[in-house]
């Protein structure tokens, strides 16, 4: 089988001058094409520095990640990073966020600028192409967000809290605009969240991990009966709150 | 942004903004009255002989002293000599003072090493410097000029860093993903939203240069409205000094306004 990204014995170590961090302990999980992973954990526990590493930024202390078979040594055009804020750059206008990709590739040609018009267009931001980011709503400053990801064509999109700086409702609603958008473009996608629910919510499988160092706990195929899946409506699947049960009681978190 | 639903406005809006308009004014008339008010007190006093006008000048010899600096020719000399030397000091301070920042922020290792040696430039007074930069320059304009920017470059260098080292690191973040090199990340995220920080650096080196270059005419005494004041206060001309240092004032004040202007051009056009 060919899997877009595979970990394997993947370890990680921080180091600081009080000593060392192990953060990730012999991860291992591959990501099919088109599927919607959501890794799930305490705050904490590295979540975030598995996204790191397979976007390349970081270097692994042990163990390695193959994206499209190749080990991943430095950033690639294959991978798309959304972050928990927009951080769509007020000094420019929504077209020149959206292009920044190929611009700082070198590869903004008339091609790039007409798939990022028609990305806007597709997508109801068109009228909006020569708007400040001010100018526009936080949902729609998170869409501008993922299109400014889709236009350098990612293979994979790497989600990291990409929706934790909304609030709850409008949480919800970006949720479902971006899980739409996703799908529709049929990209591969890993979420990392602290959100139990957010996560069950869009993931085809879900895999928990534990505290620091962090280790797969368990990994869980998300199968909801409900035609027509969306976040909203997985939400509402009699399957949704064993999960969620399932999920909590493995976290094992206490206060 | 309320300009574009002008047309329904209600009532009770139009008079809060009547309010607010009204306090305005007064606030205008009231400082232009104060002005006038502390003008005319003066000069009344020493009319009336209440303070000595050979001590203390008086407006109206203010004012006839200026006429005379106008009709001899010296007033736009002076003026222009001491207005030139300073944006040539603020303008050199802070573009130089940004490239050191930039060359700090490239190299941690530097940016370390040079750090002890930055902050005990930034507390020494760099007028202490002046006589040095004049044996080595020369008594003249330039050296006069190296002084003001030798004022605004230090606390430029350690504002802009400042504010270098204080960008996003998730939006650096973000441009690394999309594989860009040190230099991109320098002109396409840490200078563009470095820019108000930039400005302001700009604003506080305004400042600083009028200081630097008063005190170089102070020490170099040949033109420019510090000259002139140092020579009225040393042949007893209280006149002269007055009449130079309300011409500073106004000027200065002038190029505040200018620089207040050019940041929110900047700030507008983000």
């Amino acid at each position: 089988m060919n899997y877009v990204v595979s970990v394997r014995n993947l370890g990680m170590k921080y180091h600081s001058l009080n000593g060392e961090i192990d953060a990730l302990h012999d991860i291992n999980f591959s990501v099919s094409e088109g599927e919607f992973i959501s890794i799930v954990g305490p705050s904490g526990c590295g979540k975030s520095t598995l996204l790191l590493l397979i976007a390349g930024l970081m270097v692994p202390t042990s163990g390695e990640i193959l994206m499209d078979g190749k080990p991943v040594s430095e950033t690639s055009d294959k991978v798309g990073y959304m972050l928990q804020k927009d951080h769509l750059f007020e000094w420019r206008t929504i077209y020149q966020n959206v292009v920044l990709g190929p611009e700082i590739r070198g590869t903004l040609n008339s091609e790039t600028k007409e798939y990022a018009l028609k990305l806007l267009d597709t997508y109801g931001l068109y009228e909006f192409k020569d708007k400040y980011p001010s100018q526009l709503s936080g949902g729609m400053r998170q869409r501008a967000a993922l299109i400014r990801t889709l236009v350098a064509k990612p293979q994979i999109l790497l989600l990291d809290e990409a929706f934790s700086a909304l609030d709850y409702q409008t949480r919800l609603a970006v949720t479902e605009d971006i899980y739409s958008i996703i799908k529709k473009e049929n990209k591969t996608a890993i979420l990392v969240t602290h959100d139990i629910s957010e996560g069950i919510s869009m993931a085809d499988r879900i895999i928990v991990l534990t505290k620091r160092p962090a280790t797969i706990k368990s990994i869980h195929d998300i199968k909801l009966s409900c035609a027509n899946r969306t976040p909203l409506s997985s939400r509402e699947a009699p399957e949704f709150r064993e999960y969620f049960n399932k999920i909590w009681k493995e976290l094992d978190i206490y206060v | 942004m309320s300009d574009k639903n002008k047309p329904d406005v209600s009532p009770e809006h139009l008079r809060y903004l009547r309010k607010v308009k009204r306090k305005k004014q007064i606030i205008l008339i009231t400082q232009i009255a104060l002005l006038v008010l502390f003008f005319a007190f003066w000069e009344l006093v020493a009319e009336i002989g209440l303070i000595d006008p050979f001590i203390s000048s008086q407006p109206s010899r203010i004012i006839r002293t200026i006429g005379d600096l106008y009709k001899n020719g010296q007033l736009f000399n002076h003026v222009g000599v001491t207005c030139v030397e300073t944006v040539l000091g603020f303008v050199f301070g802070t573009l130089i003072g940004i490239l050191v920042a930039v060359i700090l922020w490239w190299s941690d290792f530097l940016e370390k090493v040079l750090e002890p040696y930055l902050v005990v430039l930034n507390s020494l007074p760099k007028i202490a410097l002046g006589p040095i930069f004049i044996v080595w320059i020369g008594a003249g304009p330039l050296a006069i000029v190296v002084i003001a920017m030798t004022i605004s470059v230090v606390v430029t260098i350690l504002e802009v860093l400042n504010g270098f080292l204080g960008v996003d690191n998730d939006k650096i973040k973000l441009v690394k993903t999309f594989g860009a090199s040190k230099i991109q990340i320098l002109t396409k995220v840490v200078l563009p939203s470095s820019l108000p920080v930039m400005v302001n650096a700009l604003k506080v080196s305004v400042g600083l240069s009028w200081v630097g270059v008063i005190v170089g005419e102070f020490l170099v005494s040949k033109a420019g409205l510090g000259y002139l004041i140092v020579y009225g206060g040393q042949v007893f001309q209280l006149d002269l000094v007055m009449a130079s240092v309300i011409i500073l004032a106004t000027a200065a004040f002038l190029m505040y306004r200018m620089v207040a202007w050019l940041e929110k051009l900047v700030v507008k056009s983000k």
